[in-house]
Parts: C-alpha cells; structure tokens; sequence
C-alpha cells in the first residue's frame, strides 16, 4: 500500500486503510510501550487510534542535523503525550490544529503526515489531529 | 571506618564561554584552585573520579597535574556525571581502602541545543530522524503536565528564572549576571512553549573539582569541617516520566528518580527536607526548579505557586534554593554542573558567600542534580 511504502521506519505504524500504532506489549507483564522494542520479550499489539491530549508544547526552533533529516527550511511544530486510554501515553506531533487551540484532554485520532511536505515522495511519520477532522 | 567524608578543599574555573581554553584545561585550572584551597599537593590525591560528557576523557588530566600514577576512574552520567563521580570518589574513602581523593568535572559544549543521538539512548533512529532527540521537548512537556495538574502558572516559571539571575549578580563564576525584571522573561520569544528564552539554560563551559579526605585527614589539614552526610544516586523507577522518553505507562509521571535518591539521601543522613538550611536544585529550565522543590521532599506538588510568590526560595527566604544563580545563571557544562552545586554550597557553609551569602549561619546544605536519560544525584552537607 502506498502510506507504509514510505514510512520512516518499519513496525512503527500497521498497513491498514486507517492506519493503528504498533506498541510493543511485555508478555509478562501486560505492560504496553511504544515503539515495540526489538527481541521476544514485547509482543507487537495496534494501539487505538483515538486517544485524548496528556501534555504538549511547541519545538520552535530547527532540530540540529543529525539526527534530524526533517526539512531545512522550518516551520515550528507541536510535539505531544497523547494518552490512548487503556494502553499508555504516546509522543506524536499534532497537526491541523492552531496552536492556540491546543488544550490538554482535547480529544485526538491518529493520521499520518510528511516529514517533508514539500518533498517529492515524503516519509510518512505518526502525527494526531483534532478527533473528526476533515481529511 | 569511622567519621564521615569531609570536603576539604575547592576549586571552580568561571561558567560561560572561555574561548581558547579547552574544557580539560578549565577542569585542571579547578583541581589547581582546590588543592591551594586544600594545602595539599597533586601527589597526595590517591584517586579520582571524573566527569565530562563532550570534552574528553578526564584521565587525560594527569598529562597536566602529574604522571603520579594515580587511580583515575571517567565518569559519564549524563547531567549527573558530576553528582556521580562524588557518589563514587565518597565510597571510595568509605571503604578505608583511601584517604584523600578527588571528584572532578568539567566541559566544553558547542552553542546551541545539545545533539544527542539516538543510539545512545537505546532508541531507534527514526526517534532522531523525525526531530525528537531534543531535551528541551521533554522539559516543556513534563511543566505543561504539572502545571495543568497543580496550577502553577507561567509567572512562577518567571519568577525562578529573575531569582536566578539576580543571585548571580553576587556570584564571580557565574555566566550571566545581569538581572532580568519578570516581564521582560515573560514577554522573551518562546523557545518550547511554555518557556521563553529566559528561562532556560544553555550549554556552555567550567569545571570544578573537590578534594576529599576522611575525617582524620581533615582534621590533620586543619579546615572547617563539611562533612558530607550522603551522597545518593539512583536510576529511574517504573512509570517515571524522562528524556527522550517515546512513551509513558498510563497514569506515569510522577514516580522519578529524584524521589528515591532524595528519600535515600535524607534517610542515610537521618534529617529530614525541614532540617536543610540552604539548597541548589537542579534548574536546567525553570521549572525543572519548581517540580524538584517537591520531588525532593521540601514542598507538596502545587505550594511552589505560594511559595514563590512569598519569597521562600530566596537567599533571605526559609529555604534558599539556587543561591548562585543555579544552571539558569551559570550555564549547564554537562560533567561540572552537580559538583558546582557542591562547590556552592561549602562556600554558603564556610560562610563566604558575600554578596549571596544565606544568612544566620547555615548548618545544613542540599543539592540535586538530574540527567538523560533519567538519573538522580542527591548530596547533603553538614558543618
């Protein structure tokens, strides 16, 4: 499918039409991480796409190179913990959102954005937006 | 053995930028003033630990002070380098195995934010690829969380930050040492919302050393007496909430490894947060000081809003906290950062802080330092 065809790593989001994070569940203890870490300890699970905002704050300055490979040219962003209820809390960018309309508990769903919007073939990354926003 | 670990002797190279002089140099220029502080040569010291995170190995150090052959240990623990290479240079004069050691510190970091790489933090790359390897994230995130939960607003954030600076008026190895009024910090450009440039600290340069003997040695050498009652230092607990950190468990972010290192401090100490006289808590952003005033014991999450507002924290307040301007004033160079909140506080026990000097003859002194990815280092002194 063409959205995990360029996603930024492998196993971080699922192939599907409305995409779900992969968290990594700790078979012992139940306990739910995110990304899953490698090795046989974590159990791949999707997590849900729908979740509501813990905290945020704004990166308003470019990220030093490397590691960022984002675009040289800048636009501030949001970088958020979205809690997914049940499962654990979550850091993604949010996007189609003002930033002054950013409140904590605000309901969110998971999509998936550029990290390049003005490159030819971005690689996608996990972003949420304002839960029924318009595609 | 018997005694406790006394702190004998001093040295700091100034905070900021030092340009032509190396980061090893400015370590070595802070063991030179700590052994004159002293009375003692380089050939007694019998160990040291020594902390620096991008200014090389501070074995290195002994091409400058003396090939005596000493036992020299690199410490690297993120922000609690320092903090950490006077938890181990203690246990070494604890154990009897010696009597007169040394923990050093120093750095040199480029301008602008630190760039940390994922494969030092056991995280994938595209972690880094995607502009989430930044400090600066995590402190905004962390104070926009505590601050919805226990109503601190952004003038306290301004008020820890103008303390700061006009603490560090007073304070020779300062960086910067003009006051800054609260609203011109408020109204600075937003580098991670909700902080202003102000309020954070920045990368810069310095080191510091102690020199540390048992109290037999102390008492030979003839200086006052600072014991040092504990030095702790602990990982991260379950559910903590720290650097770089992808994800959080669900209801996280309160546990911390400042908790337990400060619980295990007082505990070793036998005293309690009540009992400290003068502290320096670590404030790489502002209110990094706020959240560690009640992580350590000294408050209950949301009184830092009166507590400020009423001057508690200031050096005349019950509880003076960052009295030389903390990492706010004086910058933050990885590996010297925690033994200069050592530094400062023999100085407020010596009673020779001057212009910044806590009053009525401070008995007790606390410090805290807090690093990547999610380390803790406590101390309490006592004349």
């Amino acid at each position: 499918m063409q959205v995990t065809r360029h996603a930024i790593a492998d196993g971080l989001f699922t192939d599907e039409a409305q995409p779900r994070l992969i968290g990594g569940q700790d078979r012992d203890s139940g306990r739910i991480v995110f990304p899953c870490p490698p090795g046989d300890r974590f159990a791949p699970v999707p997590l849900s796409r729908t979740g509501t905002l813990w905290s945020w704050t704004i990166q308003r300055y470019r990220p030093k190179s490397p590691p960022y490979t984002g675009p040289e040219a800048f636009r501030p962003w949001p970088v958020a913990y979205v809690e997914l209820p049940g499962e654990v809390i979550v850091e993604a960018r949010l996007t189609n959102v003002e930033f002054d309309a950013i409140t904590i508990g605000m309901p969110l769903e998971l999509t998936l954005i550029p990290l390049d919007p003005d490159a030819a073939e971005p690689v996608l990354i996990h972003a949420f937006q304002p839960a029924g926003t318009e595609a | 053995m018997s005694g406790d670990v006394c702190i004998v002797g001093i040295g700091i190279h100034p905070f900021g930028r030092t340009d032509g002089v190396s980061g090893l140099d400015q370590g070595v220029n802070a063991v030179r003033s700590a052994l004159a502080d002293a009375g003692l040569e380089w050939p007694d010291v019998q160990f040291a630990y020594g902390g620096s995170d991008s200014a090389g190995n501070p074995d290195t150090m002994v091409e400058r002070l003396g090939l005596t052959g000493v036992q020299f240990i690199n410490v690297r623990n993120g922000c609690a380098a320092g903090g950490s290479a006077l938890f181990s240079a203690q246990m070494a004069i604890k154990s009897g195995e010696f009597e007169i050691g040394m923990a050093v510190g120093f750095d040199k970091h480029p301008r602008g934010a630190f760039n940390a790489l994922p494969s030092e933090y056991n995280l994938p790359e595209w972690y880094g690829d995607a502009g989430y390897m930044i400090t600066t994230q995590f402190f905004a995130n962390k104070i926009t969380r505590y601050m919805h939960e226990y109503g601190i607003s952004q003038t306290s954030l301004a008020r820890v930050a103008n303390k700061a600076f006009r603490n560090a008026v007073h304070a020779d190895h300062a960086w910067r040492r003009e006051p800054v009024d609260i609203q011109t910090i408020l109204d600075a450009p937003l580098v991670s919302d909700p902080y202003t440039k102000y309020m954070f600290c920045s990368p810069a340069e310095g080191g510091v050393a102690l020199i540390l003997a048992s109290e037999k040695k102390a008492r030979e050498l003839g200086k006052p007496l600072i014991r040092l009652k504990s030095a702790t230092m602990r990982t991260r607990p379950p559910g903590s909430f720290e650097v770089f950190a992808p994800s959080i468990d669900i209801g996280g972010g309160k546990a911390s490894a400042t908790r337990i290192a400060a619980a295990d401090a007082f505990r070793l100490a036998g005293i309690g947060p009540e009992d400290i006289d003068v502290a320096q808590l670590q404030d790489t952003e502002a209110g990094a000081e706020i959240m560690h005033m009640a992580e350590n014991g000294f408050c209950t999450d949301g009184d830092q809003e009166a507590w400020l507002a009423e001057g508690r924290t200031e050096i005349r307040g019950a509880l003076p906290v960052n009295t030389d301007g903390g990492c706010l004033a004086c910058g933050e160079p990885i590996g010297a950062s925690g033994l200069r909140q050592v530094y400062e506080n023999v100085v407020q026990l010596r009673g020779d802080g001057g212009g910044r000097q806590v009053p009525g003859n401070p008995k007790t002194a606390y410090t805290h330092v807090y690093g990547a990815p999610g380390v803790s280092a406590v101390t309490i002194l006592e004349r």
